[in-house]
């Protein structure tokens, strides 16, 4: 029996109810009297100057109340968390095909769009830059002027003497991977609506599709030129993000708002699918050039890694993403000499930003493709291969940092995979299945990582949370970190009725809002358990000492005697001296005692050396192992996953439906970046713009998936726990890499490995303008 | 403008009004409506968010004129709970897990509704193949197909009592 009675346990969400009924509102689900609709003209273009911009054809359209171009920007003219390089509306120049020019308010919808196609732009087509080895040439055309070179960021890490270390080598391998544009595809398209200040007001109020709230606030608040107190962001029901709804949402709420004051009237915005996936930001794409030294034994004496990552347009999330790249680069190994290299570069493609995973599915793929390749160079079975390489407790990895501090669980993790999937007979049983048949192949393949938890040096890394008790003993609970379909909620939930000893059903999750909640920072990194959880206990733990207290005295015992359960509190030693919650919790408030906590947890320390290479990058880790079975059709080149394996060590598993959730939805995520998707980018000009041609796994792609839940608790976690949402998608595309390889003999290295990749090694579609349904 | 009559059951409730003839049923649905609960997720029948049940098929109401919906019987995610009771499904993806963000769940429900609407005792297979029209991004589809099965087990056992 489990030593908690709320963690640990798979308790019901606690917003299912509401979306399971249809109640749950989404941003394009709200509505208020006086409504407009605001829309935004796009460029034309994906690299031009703006010559000037005629809006007067569509100002004088009936229904049409605003329109509005850069200069009716009242404060800063650009946003961005790292590099503040985009525009809210461009000024003098487009740089991606996304960039927005002009806004239009309207009575209607189809008034704002009629009123979009009067606006008259004249624009001088610049030269662009699609492929960032091109970027990088001299000469190449460039986009921003503080980064002449085309440079966005460049990391390195640096461990050893490279040199030596391929000089002690017995084989010396060079592999490049490519990986692609990557969409997030979260079924709700981004939504707002914005309210304007009231005449007598003191802020400005804006629902949304919002993941990131503060850095959003914050973005709006400085093109409005406004105080940060005077722009209220409140988070309507999100329908997935996955790390989407950021940046893109910067510039909608910035628009509408800036609209809403414009036109005093409530301005929604609502993205179609097609402005949706032209706009947003992407994955980025890798390209990755992977050498390692190997001696014969197995063991691996250096690695040499150069990454060129499309930033597109924009800097968005580079340079973070491409560290997360960096410091990972070299996956869960001990390798003693590293050199990685990594360079975010600056094109006229849409930009690209975080998305689940943030830049980990890039070098997993690689790497792990590469390690099959080794250890098929070396003769080798790739498992024994990693078990002579993984790291363990104690290693030391490519940063340079001793992981002491928690359980490096890479080979367990590993080992339950393998026995799961009774991985040696599967390898018997597929080779003979090959030998007697020509039109099928059947193949299996391993993958396996490591992955900084939280945000490590990227930065600030606290949280808070609020937890009030009532005087009826019910409870209301919020958080700067929100919920977006990863189950926060439920797992805050849990947390304080864990602390608390009441069921989870007594307490309420208060609505997500700026002006209200702690600010926590970003909802990414896979940290809203570990940072969010952290404070939640830290807050519910505090009101349980202070009604514990009050218990104590009713009850005449030592209040450490006390425990509660059930909404009793009652004595260990005495069950029968017991007091009930809400009996407490009055008794607490008649004696003037403060029923509502703040919670705050600090993330540990973590450390970076820029400029050597090295640090302790992330205060904990956690491992993973993936094993792919798949069929291939010979013919056509089609493959079917026919079963996926997937093994994490969260730490501690808060709610296990809920971890097993993630993992299923990693991995089909994972399955649609390895073999389906690709947001193809012709010379800038976004081909497939919705999901007709855009391919999200579906129920008929995805195999049956067995979880496996790994708990190693870990000291700065919440009752151990650590994370689950990105590692879950990392490594199933190499995972299915080198199951086809298996089946096939044929390497591929370039995602997704499509029908046309699967049979003949490249891509047979031509680059074209035109799609269906959208002409431009 | 609104020039054409239109008479439809929505739910269990009988609707005259008048439309305009190009509107969609999911706009009717949503804007006169007010039944928010069916989703668009991307307007050309591709993620299956606006499903709902009409005359017993689970159709994209993005790919519906109002007009063809004219004598219509429409069911709605809205319509499934009775008195605030969930209907056995909806309880069965809230057992299972099968909510995540939740944007998809309506439409997930109305096919699974409809497939068993007409097929009370599908195989695995089944579902799965009802359901290959409705996007998910969040679950991998694995607790939304135990949740259509655990509901066919739970009447079975249920009407075995």
């Amino acid at each position: 029996m489990s030593q908690f009675r709320s963690v640990n346990h798979p308790v019901r969400r606690v917003d299912a109810y509401e979306k399971v009924t249809g109640r749950a509102k989404y941003a394009a689900d709200l509505r208020f009297d006086g409504m407009v609709w605001g829309k935004v003209l796009r460029s034309r273009y994906p690299h031009a100057r703006i010559r000037s911009i005629n809006a007067e054809k569509a100002r004088s359209l009936p229904g049409v109340l605003a329109v509005l171009t850069a200069q009716d920007v009242p404060g800063a003219k650009t946003f961005g968390i790292v590099v503040p390089n985009q525009y809210l509306l461009a000024d003098d120049r487009v740089r991606y095909l996304g960039d927005g020019v002009a806004l239009v308010a309207a009575e209607t919808e189809s008034i704002a769009q009629a009123a979009l196609a009067l606006i008259e732009v004249e624009y001088e087509e610049l030269p662009g830059v699609f492929d960032p080895l091109a970027a990088l040439e001299k000469g190449a055309p460039t986009l921003h002027a503080e980064a002449p070179d085309n440079l966005a960021v460049h990391h390195h890490v640096q461990k050893g003497d490279l040199a030596a270390g391929m000089a002690e080598a017995d084989l010396v391998l060079e592999r490049e991977y490519r990986t692609q544009f990557i969409e997030h595809a979260y079924i709700e398209p981004e939504a707002v609506l914005a309210l304007p200040t009231h005449p007598f007001g003191h802020y400005l109020t804006i629902y949304g599709s919002f993941q990131n709230i503060y850095n959003i606030r914050r973005s709006v608040a400085k093109v409005l030129a406004l105080p940060l107190n005077r722009v209220r962001l409140v988070q309507a029901t999100l329908g997935g993000s996955f790390g989407g709804k950021d940046e893109v949402m910067h510039a909608m709420a910035g628009r509408a708002a800036l609209l809403a004051q414009a036109t005093g009237r409530p301005v929604k915005m609502v993205n179609s699918r097609e402005e949706s996936i032209l706009e947003s930001y992407k994955r980025h794409p890798y390209i990755l050039r992977y050498q390692a030294g190997v001696k014969k034994d197995g063991t691996i004496s250096a690695m040499k890694i150069e990454v060129y990552a499309d930033a597109g347009a924009y800097a968005s999330m580079t340079p973070f993403v491409t560290w997360r790249s960096v410091v990972q680069a070299t996956g869960p190994y001990q390798v003693p000499h590293v050199r990685t290299d990594i360079y975010g570069v600056y094109t006229n493609n849409t930009y690209t930003g975080a998305m689940r995973g943030f830049g980990s599915p890039q070098v997993c793929f690689a790497n792990e493709s590469f390690m099959d390749e080794i250890a098929l160079e070396l003769g080798m079975d790739p498992i024994e291969f990693r078990m002579k390489n993984a790291l363990v407790d104690g290693s030391v990895t490519a940063t340079g940092q001793v992981l002491n501090r928690h359980r490096v669980s890479l080979k367990e993790v590993l080992s339950q995979a393998l026995e799961a999937v009774q991985y040696q007979d599967k390898v018997r049983e597929y080779r003979r299945f090959n030998e007697t048949n020509a039109e099928k192949k059947r193949g299996i393949g391993v993958a396996v990582s490591y992955r900084g938890v939280s945000l490590g040096g990227e930065g600030t890394d606290a949280a808070g949370a609020y937890v009030s008790v009532q005087q009826d003993g019910s409870v209301i609970i919020h958080s700067g970190l929100v919920e977006m379909g990863q189950g926060l909620r439920t797992i805050y939930t849990q947390i304080v009725a864990e602390e608390l000893g009441i069921s989870a059903d007594r307490i309420v999750f208060l609505d997500t809002d700026t002006s209200v909640n702690l600010d926590s920072g970003p909802t990414v990194a896979s940290r809203s358990t570990i940072m969010g959880g952290s404070a939640m206990k830290d807050a519910a733990g505090r009101l349980r000492l202070t009604i514990h207290g009050v218990a104590a005295d009713k009850l005449e015992v030592a209040q450490d005697d006390l425990t509660g359960e059930a909404g009793i509190i009652y004595s260990r030693n005495n069950p029968e001296k017991k007091i009930t919650f809400e009996e407490a919790v009055r008794h607490t408030a008649l004696r003037g005692l403060r029923l509502t906590e703040l919670g705050w947890y600090q993330g540990p320390k973590v450390s970076w050396d820029e400029e050597h290479g090295q640090g302790d990058a992330y205060f904990t880790y956690v491992y993973a192992a993936n094993v792919a079975e798949v069929e291939v059709d010979a013919e056509t080149g089609q493959v079917e996953v026919l079963r996926f394996t997937a093994a994490h060590d969260v730490g501690r598993a808060i709610n296990p439906e809920n971890v097993r959730g993630q993992i299923y939805g990693g991995v089909a995520m994972a399955l649609g970046y390895g073999l389906l998707e690709e947001v193809e980018m012709d010379k800038g000009v976004t081909r497939n713009l919705n999901f007709d041609e855009y391919f999200v796994a579906t129920t008929m792609d995805v195999p049956d998936i067995q979880a496996i839940i790994v708990e190693n608790p870990d000291e700065f976690g919440p009752y151990g726990a650590k994370s689950v949402g990105e590692p879950t998608l990392e490594i199933g595309a190499p995972a299915i890499a080198n199951a086809i390889a298996f089946a096939t003999g044929k390497r591929l290295r370039e995602l997704p490995m499509d029908l046309e990749r699967v049979l003949l090694g490249h891509s047979l579609r031509e680059r074209r303008t035109k799609r269906g349904s959208v002409e431009r | 403008m609104k020039s054409t009559p239109l008479r439809l059951r929505v739910n269990g409730k009988t609707i005259e009004t008048m439309v305009e003839p190009n509107q969609r049923l999911l706009d009717f649905l949503r804007d006169e409506l007010r039944l928010t609960g069916v989703k668009e997720g991307c307007g050309v029948g591709e993620c299956g968010a606006c499903t709902v049940i009409m005359n017993g098929q689970a159709v994209n109401s993005c790919l519906v004129l109002v007009g063809q919906a004219n004598g219509a019987d429409v069911l709605t995610v809205e319509g499934l709970a009775e008195d605030g009771e969930l209907s056995p499904l909806q309880q069965s993806f809230i057992d299972h897990g099968a909510v995540h963000c939740g944007f998809c769940t309506p439409g997930m429900v109305m096919s699974a509704q409809a497939l068993l609407m007409k097929n009370p005792k599908p195989s695995r297979s089944e579902i799965k193949t009802a359901l290959s029209g409705n996007l998910c991004r969040c679950t991998g589809y694995q607790q939304i197909v135990a949740a259509v099965e655990g509901v066919i087990k739970k009447v079975g056992a249920d009407s075995a009592k």
